[in-house]
């Protein structure tokens, strides 16, 4: 009997394409799993309406779940739960920080100029820090530059 | 629910971030700095994203595929407003277009995010959050550069000035405005415009620009029916060149 738990477990498998540390199911876009006696439905929600990654995320999840035999997959994308940050797990953070990248600061939803400024740069651990843009090199990243280790750093943004 | 109104408003917010999209990936590897080059860019990535979504709320609504809606019409069949169809200009003109258009966006979706039409209030949630980096990133430009040097004012404000009744073709009238409002899909254009003007005069009054009097200005309309100016087919020539050599085509 496979139940939501061995799902969620294989899908650590699954890693966001951009940053190959960062699971799906950290990354907390998986919003729901379905499991019936011929299928399984998986939900996802993107992180960025336009993530050119969406369709390499839903194949992947469909070639790891056939790669434990379950033969049946759906994904279906829909925006019914909306992705924020506040949704990427603990364990996501802390796979974020490790790769260099700064996790997003928590927020009320309401994200303001305030919060992404002293981000925690990644390298060295000051908040001696300033933005320098909020778009970076995906949707998903602002560019920031650390004036304790002058070194130029990313963050995953706040949204 | 008015089936027509809906489609009405989807397919103009639609054309809207797909062309203004276009125009902005048009910076791609021209920014006059590497930041802003990225902006443009990435913002670009998010109207076109985005206006997917809203195609791909016309598909189930029973209009063609997003694809084939985005790439084979011509600019009559376009519901764009005028003002994104704008060549980019230089710097100055990119800048301000953005402004207002983007504050009036953000405030659309932050309306829309209460729509009655669920797959619409839906999506809108998800989008008012990316648009704040997109207002924001305007907001800082304006008042850095609307208060630094006479150059810098200077081609703002003739900038602001030629933009401006462009900016208020945005909010032509629609022909189904009491049913969108009375079926608590959509609050109206004029409503949006109120706020939108607020919003627009509170910005520029933190900077050394003069805002004109908007009551004395003729709203550049047209868009919303299909009327453009001659900017836009070239821009949907070059858009759908690859689509229309093969429909099929990956990468």
């Amino acid at each position: 009997m496979i139940t939501e738990a061995n799902i969620l477990e294989w899908l650590q498998e699954v890693k966001d394409p951009e940053i190959p540390v960062l699971s799906l199911v950290d990354l907390g876009v998986i919003t729901n799993v379905a499991i019936d006696e011929h299928k399984v439905c998986i939900t996802m929600t993107p992180t960025f309406v336009g993530c050119p990654a969406i369709d390499y995320m839903k194949q992947d999840i469909i070639e790891v779940l056939n790669s434990y035999g379950i033969d049946n997959v759906d994904v279906k994308v829909t925006f019914e739960k909306q992705w924020n940050s506040n949704m990427i797990s603990e364990k996501g953070r802390t796979a974020l920080k490790e790769f260099g990248l700064a996790p997003p600061p928590k927020h009320n939803l309401i994200v303001d100029i305030d919060i992404l400024e002293n981000i925690a740069c990644p390298n060295c651990g000051s908040t001696d820090s300033i933005m320098k843009t909020p778009f970076g090199p995906t949707a998903c990243r602002s560019i920031h530059f650390c004036n304790s280790c002058k070194e130029t750093f990313e963050q995953f943004k706040p949204i | 629910m008015n089936e027509q109104a809906l489609k009405e408003l989807l397919y103009k917010m639609a054309d809207d971030q797909l062309i203004l999209g276009h125009r902005n990936s048009e910076w791609t590897g021209f920014g006059p700095l590497l930041e802003e080059d990225i902006a443009f860019s990435s913002m670009a990535q998010d109207k076109v994203g985005q206006s997917q979504a809203l195609y791909t709320i016309l598909h189930e609504l029973g209009e063609g595929e997003p694809d084939t809606v985005a790439f084979m019409r011509n600019a009559d069949q376009f519901h764009n407003c005028q003002l994104v169809e704008l060549p980019n200009g230089e710097y100055d003109f990119s800048l301000i277009r953005h402004f207002l258009f983007d504050t009036a966006e953000a405030i659309r979706f932050e309306m829309l995010s209460n729509s009655s039409y669920a797959p619409l209030a839906q999506l809108a949630k998800k989008i008012k959050g990316e648009l704040r980096y997109h207002t924001m990133h305007a907001n800082i430009w304006i008042k850095q550069l609307g208060a630094a040097t006479e150059e810098s004012i200077g081609k703002l404000q003739q900038s602001l000035e030629t933009a401006l009744p462009y900016a208020l073709g945005i909010f032509e009238p629609s022909p189904y405005e009491q049913e969108l409002i009375s079926e608590g899909i959509f609050e109206g254009e004029v409503a949006l415009q109120d706020v939108w003007l607020k919003k627009v005069e509170e910005v520029i009054g933190q900077t050394k620009l003069t805002m004109p009097d908007v009551a004395s200005l003729t709203p550049a309309f047209g868009g919303r029916v299909g009327k453009h100016s001659s900017h836009l087919q070239p821009l949907l020539d070059e858009m759908s060149e690859v689509f229309k050599i093969d429909p099929g085509a990956d990468w």
